[in-house]
């Protein structure tokens, strides 16, 4: 395992991050995974060096703010619509493996 | 209260905190069009947009923000200038994007506090609990482990329903709540009673609690006096208001159990068993930076006005505490019979039958009595009793127009709460008809005279209280099916007596 890098990236944290996105990942993805991101970091460290404080974050490209829909409901989708699209559909419901583990 | 919930007390005191999701009674749901409503077919509620399919965008329901920002305001919260919607990110089938929009750091509310009342041997008593946050989020789909009998555990797969997923949820999250002693169980309960109260006065939900539209995480903590929190648990899903209590008081026995034999309290999820009200541990928390919560980037940061927030604060109906004070006053009872029948869950059921035309004492009278009885003894809420409060309008009804005398009512109620159909199916099955046709009465009536004739020369010498046996007899021999008074004053003017 190698040292965490400047910009926080370690294997074991590639390793957690594969288990949080449900990915296995062999030791060689790994090594792949956190030359990749230490990249990928660093390139966004670079853009916030650029970033003076008097520029404010965004997570949004255009500056919108309020936007809204009205409250009134309207008819769905039909089952024929979307269940062609499920690998596997049961008693009107998606079917789905058994998960053990968390919920919202 | 039990000796062994009596010596947590006096080693430990306990700090409680609740997180509650309540849902919106929008038409909608939260970012997509699709019905709000409850139940209907699976999966007939959903399009691309809750079903999580590439491409689709969400848009915010306008509804569901003016109803946090009024249950905010209700809540004696500060509405923030500016906030946005965060992603929180896990994989489990119930949200099919992977993620589901919630607020993170940014929430729309904060701040705010809610005064609730508790009724203790000095009469009742007040807690303020404090409001950390009001937030917007959307509710997830519905999961059926299949197999091995539904239960998560040797399941062999899950079915989902995503109707559910996308209907607007608030969260409100106290701060620890601190100072409550003994009564922690009783303020957690009354709490949330308050704040289902208060969410109906507002009319953003009608919270049907049977429906699981109000969910409530519970953490308790204990610590010796002088020391410092103990750890917390946080108890997942506990959906009633009388869970909420037990949720409480199980969590503090038992954690004053390990703290006693010196082991230590681990911070963890755990689970409520309805049926036995038990706690059991759950899974390990994932640690929040587990959920990578990032600000959504498909919706844009809500910025209500000034004058918005005005505007709601308008519409701000009597808050529920000031309303009670004022029944109280209408009905003329006193403290204690207006906490009962708080405490009983009967207030808005006794409100809606007097709407419906019921005389406030006699609502009150049946709602407190024998359906609170009945509630009891069944172990749930008034509310989920099969009797409305248009049953009651109803049977006063058919009382004072004489078609109903007290015990045929009490036969319709056994039958509303057997569940055996209407008011009117349930009379016309059983059979109650009043006796009323003066012909019948009067047959009767003479009856009884020529069985009895020393009591009608008491009547007729004065002795007017010994009518009452003659009224029995004509009751008998119409099985309870004739109004008594009716029998009373035919038979005084058979005989020619006056009162
Ligand atoms: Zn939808």
């Amino acid at each position: 395992m190698t040292d965490t890098s400047a910009n926080g990236i370690d294997q074991n944290l590639v390793v957690h991050l594969g288990k949080l996105a449900r990915l296995e990942l062999t030791d060689v993805e790994v090594e792949h995974y956190t030359l990749q991101l230490e990249q990928i970091l660093g390139a966004i460290a670079s853009i916030s060096e650029v970033a003076a404080a008097d520029i404010p974050p965004t997570s949004h490209p255009i500056p919108l703010e309020n936007v809204y829909r009205e409250d009134i409901a309207i008819p769905g989708l039909l089952h024929e619509d979307f269940v062609p699209g499920a690998p596997s559909f049961e008693d009107d419901r998606f079917r789905v493996p058994r998960i053990l583990g968390e919920s919202a | 209260m039990t000796t062994e919930y009596n010596a947590v007390i006096t080693e430990f005191d306990p700090i409680i905190g609740l997180e509650t999701h309540i849902e919106l009674g929008t038409n909608s749901k939260m970012f997509c069009s699709c019905s709000a409503q409850f139940g209907g077919e699976p999966n007939t509620f959903v399009c691309p947009v809750c079903l999580g399919m590439p491409g689709s965008m969400p848009v915010v329901n306008r509804v569901a923000v003016e109803s946090t920002i009024r249950m905010g305001l209700a809540l004696n919260c500060s509405i923030v200038p500016w906030c946005r919607f965060a992603r929180k990110n896990y994989f489990y089938p119930d949200m099919p994007k992977n993620y589901q929009i919630s607020q993170y750091d940014e929430p729309l509310c904060i701040n705010g506090y809610l005064d609730v009342t508790v009724a203790t041997e000095n009469g009742p008593q007040v807690f303020r609990v404090e409001i950390e946050r009001v937030h917007m989020e959307e509710d997830t789909g519905k999961l059926l482990h299949a197999g091995g009998a539904g239960r998560i555990h040797g399941a062999t797969h899950s079915l989902v329903d995503y109707n559910r997923a996308g209907i607007p949820l608030i969260e409100v999250v106290t701060k620890p709540i601190l100072g409550t002693g003994d009564l922690a169980p009783e303020v957690a309960k009354a709490y949330v009673a308050e704040l289902r109260d208060l969410m109906r006065a507002l009319g953003v939900s009608d919270v049907r609690m049977e429906e699981g539209s109000l969910r409530c995480d519970v953490n308790v903590s204990l610590s010796r006096p002088g020391e410092e929190w103990g750890t917390r648990t946080e108890t997942k899903n506990v959906n009633s208001l009388r869970s909420v209590e037990r949720a409480v008081r199980t969590e503090m026995i038992r954690q004053a159990d390990r703290l006693r034999s010196g082991e230590r309290i681990i911070q963890e999820t755990r689970h409520f068993n309805e049926e036995t009200g038990d706690t059991t541990s759950g899974r390990s928390k994932e640690q929040a930076e587990d959920y990578r919560y990032f600000p959504e980037p498909d919706l844009v940061p809500i910025a209500p006005s000034e004058a918005w927030i005005e505007e709601l604060r308008g519409t701000l109906p009597e808050i529920p505490s000031v309303r009670r004070a004022r029944l109280q006053i209408d009905w003329g009872i006193s403290d204690f019979d207006m906490q009962s029948l708080v405490n009983a869950g009967a207030l808005d059921l006794i409100v809606a039958s007097i709407d419906a035309g019921v005389q406030p004492a006699a609502a009150r009278k049946w709602w407190t009595g024998e359906l609170t009885r009945v509630a009891n003894e069944r172990n749930c809420e008034l509310e989920e009793l099969t009797v409305s409060p248009s049953d009651i309008a109803e049977i006063e009804g058919l009382i004072s127009a004489g078609d109903l005398t007290d015990k045929m009512a009490r036969s319709v109620f056994e039958g509303l709460l057997a569940g055996e159909g209407s008011v009117s199916q349930i009379v016309s099955q059983r059979g109650l008809v009043v006796v009323s046709d003066d012909a019948s009465l009067i047959a009767a009536i003479t009856a009884a005279l020529a069985d009895s004739p020393d009591i009608a020369e008491k009547i007729q010498g004065g002795k007017i209280a010994a009518a009452g046996s003659i009224v029995g007899a004509v009751m008998k021999a119409t099985q309870g099916q004739a109004d008594a008074a009716k029998v009373r004053t035919l038979l005084l003017e058979q005989l020619g007596v006056k009162e």
